[in-house]
C-alpha cells in the first residue's frame, strides 16, 4: 500500500489500538462497517460502506458544510459517472486520503492536483458524506419521474416563513460533517470541483457547533439561545424507534429508498439581539425548559420526563413534543451557524436545522405547522431557506455507488 | 460504468496478449514469492492491494488475484481516465496477469469488485527515460500552427490598435469608442503570448484598481476611463502613443518567442482563467462595461491553441477531444445567447441568473483544459 495514499499516515497514527495493526489492517477495519463505539477519537474515521449513509445516526460530529447542487447536464449518462465518481471520491475523503489516488502533491508536475491539499496532514476527523436527492431531481430531464417517492412531496407553505428561493431547494445535496472544519470543507470543495460541468453549486451552508445529540454517549450541546437542543432527540442507540421512524423500508411505497431516509433542511434565522435583552422567566416559559439544567417545566433535570400540562399552551417543547403529534419523531442533528454580520450591526446568525426520518409528511410537517402556527418562539426566528431531499441507502462496497438503486 | 474503451493499436496488441496469458496463467502457489518484473495486486471487494507504487517504464507484469466474493477487472489509467490496459472477468479465487507496457509519467490503477463504478483507485508511478518533447513531429507541427496564428492576430492587432490611437488623439470620442472592444479583441485571442514577456502586459492592459499608490497608469484602460466617464481625451495623446509603442514591442516579441507545447497547453488555461475571473464578474472593463467582446476572445484564443494541438490530443487522449468539443460548443452557445447585432450585450444588461450559467459553461470547459498539460508533457 502507498504511503502517500493516507493522510492519517502523514499525521501519524494518533488512533488508539490500530497503530501496530499497519496500514492494511486499518484499512480493512475502517472501510466496513462497525459499532460506532470503534470511533475511539475525534480524529479516528467512520466506516464509508454499510447498509445505511452514515452522517445520519452517527453520533453528531461538531462542523458542518452543507451544500445544494443543480445538476446542469441533460445527460443520464454523465450524472450516473459524476455519481460514481463521488462516490469512489467520498469512500477515499472519509477514510481520511485525498481526493484523487495521485493526491496534491503526488501527480505530474503539469497536471494541476487531483486533490487541492488543504486537508494534508490532518486526520479523518470524523468525516461523514451524505447524499441526498431533492423533488426536482425527478422531473423529466432524467426519466425518473415515475420513480419519484411520494414521501418526497413538497413541503407546504408554512405561515410566516420568509424562504428565499437562491438557498432553497437543489437536484442534489451533500452533507458533510466533522470534527474539523477544513476537513469538511476540503471534502465539499473537491464533490464540487469533480461536479464542473455536471452540477453547479446551488447553496451552501457553513455550521460551526453542533446542537443535536445522536448518541446517549453525547452532552447535549446548546443552541445560540443557550438552550440545550435535542434532548429529547431520536438517539443511535433507539433501536426499535430508528427502524420505526428514521429508516425508510420497501412497503413504504418506493423500493430503492429502503434503508435510506428523508432529509429536511431549514435556516432559521435567530434574532438575537431582542432574544438576548428578553427576561430569563421568558426565555423559559417560551421554551418549556430552565436555561441552566435544560429541565423541563416543573422538573429538576435535563432528562425528567416532560409534563407537557405544566408548560405554557404555546411552549416550544411542548408544540413540537411527540405526543402532541401522534408520536412523530424526528432525529435532528443540526448545527449553529454565524454568516458574519447583516450590515444593520446584527450578528446574522442562526440554526441550520437538519432532520432525518422516514416520512416528512408524517413526521416534519405536521410538527413544523404546528410550531409555525403557534410557537412563541417565532417573534426571535425566520425561516429563510428550506430543502427536502431523499437520501438513498448506503453504499455497500466499492461496486456500489450512491443512488445506484434508484439509477440502476 | 460504462466506459467506452478506445484502444490505440499498440494497445491492441497489449490486450490479444492479455488474453493469452490470462488463459494460461495458474494461480501461484500460496506465500510464492512474485517474479522479478511482476507486481502482485490483492483485491477484494472493498480494497486494492498493489504490492508497488514505483515501476520502471517499459513492460511491467501485473498478477491479480480476487479474493473477493465478486467478479473483480483491474485497469491501468493514464490521465483523463484513458484506458491503457485492462484485464476483466477474474473471477473470485483465481489470479490472472496483465502485461502493459508503460512509458515513463503518472498513471492510476484500479480493481473493480463487481464490475461496476470508478473502482478502488492508487497512483502509479513509472520512471525512466523519455524523449524531449519537440522530438515529437507532431508537437512541433503544433506549435507551429499555434504561431501562425499568433502571427496572424498580431499583424491586425496593430492595424486596429492603430486606428483606435489615432481616434483617441483626434478626439474622435465615438470612433475611439467603437474601435476600444474591436482592437481589444486581437489583444486578448493571445494574451498569454504576451505575459511571457512580464512588464508589457500591465503597461497595456492594467486596471485601475491593479496599480499601487503613485504608480502610473497606462494602456487601454486609462483611455477606457476616459471615454466612458470623463469623456474627455483631450490629454490622453501620450497615453495613445505609448500604448502603439507597447504592442508595437510585444508583437515583434511575441513573433520571435520559441513558443513550447506546455505553452500552449497552460495558455488555452489560462485564457479561461481570465473569463471566469475578469470577464464574468465585469471588472476587465469596469467602464465600458463590453466584457463580453473579451470573453469571445479569450474562447476563441483558448480554442485556437487547442485547435493547434488537436493532432496530438487525437492520438493520446482521443475521449478528452470529444469532450473538449462538447464542451467549447457549450460555451459557445450560452455566450451566444448574448449576441446583439454585430457584438455583444454589455455586462451590466446581464441577469445574476445569466452569469452564473456562462460561469458554470466555463467551469465545465476549464477542468478538461487543464488536463491538456500533462499529456502533452508526457
Amino acid at each position: 500500500m502507498n504511503e502517500r495514499l493516507s493522510r492519517r499516515k502523514v499525521f501519524g497514527l494518533g488512533a488508539a489500538g490500530v497503530a501496530a495493526a499497519g496500514a492494511g489492517a486499518i484499512a480493512s477495519r475502517s472501510l466496513l462497517q462497525e459499532p460506532a463505539a470503534a470511533h475511539a477519537t475525534t480524529a479516528d474515521p467512520f466506516p464509508f460502506y454499510g447498509e445505511h449513509q452514515a452522517g445520519i445516526v452517527t453520533p453528531a460530529q461538531d462542523r458542518l458544510h452543507f451544500v445544494a447542487f443543480d445538476v446542469v447536464t441533460d445527460k443520464r449518462a454523465e450524472l450516473v459517472d459524476l455519481l460514481q465518481e463521488w462516490t469512489a471520491a467520498a469512500a477515499r475523503l472519509t477514510q481520511g486520503q485525498e481526493a484523487g489516488a495521485l493526491g496534491a502533491a503526488g501527480g505530474s508536475p503539469e497536471a494541476a492536483p487531483d486533490d487541492t491539499g488543504e486537508a494534508l496532514g490532518l486526520p479523518a476527523s470524523g468525516l461523514t458524506l451524505t447524499i441526498g436527492f431533492g423533488p426536482s431531481l425527478f422531473d423529466r430531464r432524467f426519466g425518473l419521474a415515475a420513480r419519484r417517492p411520494a414521501a418526497l412531496a413538497d413541503l407546504p407553505k408554512f405561515p410566516g416563513e420568509q424562504l428565499v428561493p437562491e438557498i432553497s431547494g437543489g437536484d442534489l445535496c451533500v452533507q458533510a460533517c466533522a470534527h474539523d472544519p477544513q476537513v469538511a470543507v476540503h471534502a465539499i470543495r473537491n464533490l464540487t470541483r469533480i461536479g464542473f460541468g455536471k452540477v453547479s453549486v446551488r447553496w451552501s451552508q457553513l455550521g460551526f457547533g453542533r446542537t443535536s445529540s445522536t448518541s446517549r454517549a453525547q452532552v447535549t450541546p446548546r443552541n445560540l439561545m443557550g438552550f440545550k437542543d435535542g434532548t429529547n432527540n431520536m438517539k443511535l442507540e433507539d433501536a426499535a424507534l430508528l427502524r420505526d421512524q428514521l429508516w425508510a423500508r420497501a412497503e413504504d411505497g418506493t423500493g430503492w429508498m429502503a434503508g435510506g431516509s428523508y432529509l429536511v433542511t431549514r435556516k432559521i434565522r435567530m434574532i438575537v439581539e431582542t432574544w438576548d435583552r428578553t427576561s430569563l422567566r421568558e426565555q423559559e416559559e417560551i421554551f418549556g425548559r430552565s436555561k441552566g439544567e435544560g429541565a423541563p417545566v416543573g422538573r429538576k433535570n435535563e432528562f425528567d420526563p416532560v409534563d407537557l400540562a405544566a408548560m405554557k399552551p404555546d411552549a416550544h417543547v411542548r408544540l413540537a413534543h411527540p405526543s402532541s403529534h401522534g408520536g412523530a419523531h424526528l432525529l435532528r442533528r443540526g448545527y449553529n451557524y454565524v454568516d458574519g454580520s447583516d450590515g444593520l450591526g446584527r450578528l446574522d446568525a442562526g440554526l441550520f436545522f437538519i432532520a432525518y426520518q422516514r416520512d416528512p409528511r408524517k413526521q416534519f410537517v405536521p410538527v413544523q405547522m404546528g410550531l409555525a402556527k403557534a410557537d412563541r418562539l417565532n417573534e426571535y426566528i425566520k425561516h429563510v431557506s428550506s430543502g427536502v431531499f431523499a437520501c438513498p441507502p448506503g453504499v455497500r462496497d466499492a461496486g456500489d455507488y450512491w443512488g445506484r438503486a434508484l439509477f440502476g | 460504468m460504462s466506459a467506452t474503451i478506445r484502444l490505440t493499436a499498440g494497445a491492441l496488441a497489449l490486450a490479444g496478449l492479455t488474453a493469452l496469458t490470462a488463459c494460461a496463467a495458474e494461480a501461484p502457489a500460496p506465500g510464492a514469492a512474485p517474479k522479478p518484473g511482476k507486481v502482485t495486486v490483492n483485491a477484494s471487494d472493498t480494497e486494492c492491494k498493489v504490492a508497488v507504487s514505483e515501476v520502471a517504464a517499459g513492460t511491467s507484469t501485473f498478477a491479480i488475484t480476487n479474493g473477493g466474493s465478486k467478479v473483480t477487472e483491474f485497469y491501468v489509467y493514464a490521465p483523463g481516465d484513458r484506458v491503457l490496459a485492462e484485464v476483466e472477468n477474474i473471477v473470485p479465487g483465481l489470479t490472472r496477469e496483465l502485461i502493459a507496457e508503460l512509458p515513463a509519467g503518472t498513471y492510476e490503477t484500479a480493481c473493480k469488485p463487481g464490475m461496476v463504478g470508478k473502482g478502488i483507485r492508487n497512483p502509479l508511478k513509472v520512471t525512466g527515460e523519455h524523449k524531449p518533447l519537440t522530438a515529437d513531429a507532431k508537437l512541433a507541427e503544433a506549435t507551429r500552427s499555434y504561431q501562425r496564428y499568433v502571427k496572424s492576430q498580431s499583424d491586425t492587432l496593430l492595424v486596429k490598435t492603430q486606428e483606435f490611437v489615432d481616434a483617441v488623439k483626434a478626439g474622435d470620442i465615438g470612433k475611439a469608442k467603437e474601435l476600444f472592444s474591436v482592437s481589444r479583441t486581437y489583444w486578448e485571442r493571445i494574451e498569454p503570448v504576451a505575459e511571457i514577456f512580464g512588464d508589457l502586459d500591465p503597461a497595456i492592459d492594467a486596471r485601475e484598481a491593479d496599480l499601487a499608490d503613485g504608480e502610473e497608469w497606462t494602456g487601454f484602460h486609462k483611455i477606457e476611463k476616459d471615454l466612458w466617464i470623463t469623456k474627455d481625451v483631450s490629454k490622453d495623446g501620450p497615453v495613445a502613443d505609448k500604448l502603439i509603442a507597447d504592442v508595437k514591442t510585444i508583437v515583434t516579441k511575441a513573433n520571435a518567442a520559441e513558443l513550447t507545447p506546455l505553452n500552449l497547453a497552460n495558455g488555452a488555461k489560462e485564457l479561461l482563467d481570465e473569463v471566469a475571473t475578469g470577464k464574468i464578474t465585469g471588472e476587465e472593463d469596469t467602464w465600458s462595461h463590453t466584457d463580453l467582446w473579451d470573453f469571445d476572445a479569450n474562447l476563441q484564443g483558448s480554442k485556437a491553441a487547442v485547435q493547434a494541438l488537436r493532432p496530438v490530443l487525437e492520438e493520446r487522449a482521443p475521449d478528452l477531444v470529444k469532450t473538449l468539443d462538447e464542451k467549447f460548443a457549450a460555451a459557445e452557445t450560452e455566450l451566444g445567447e448574448h449576441r446583439k447585432g454585430d457584438g455583444w450585450r454589455l455586462h451590466d444588461e446581464l441577469s445574476k441568473a445569466e452569469l452564473k450559467r456562462l460561469s458554470d459553461v466555463i467551469n465545465a470547459l476549464a477542468e478538461p483544459i487543464s488536463e491538456i498539460a500533462p499529456i502533452v508533457a508526457r
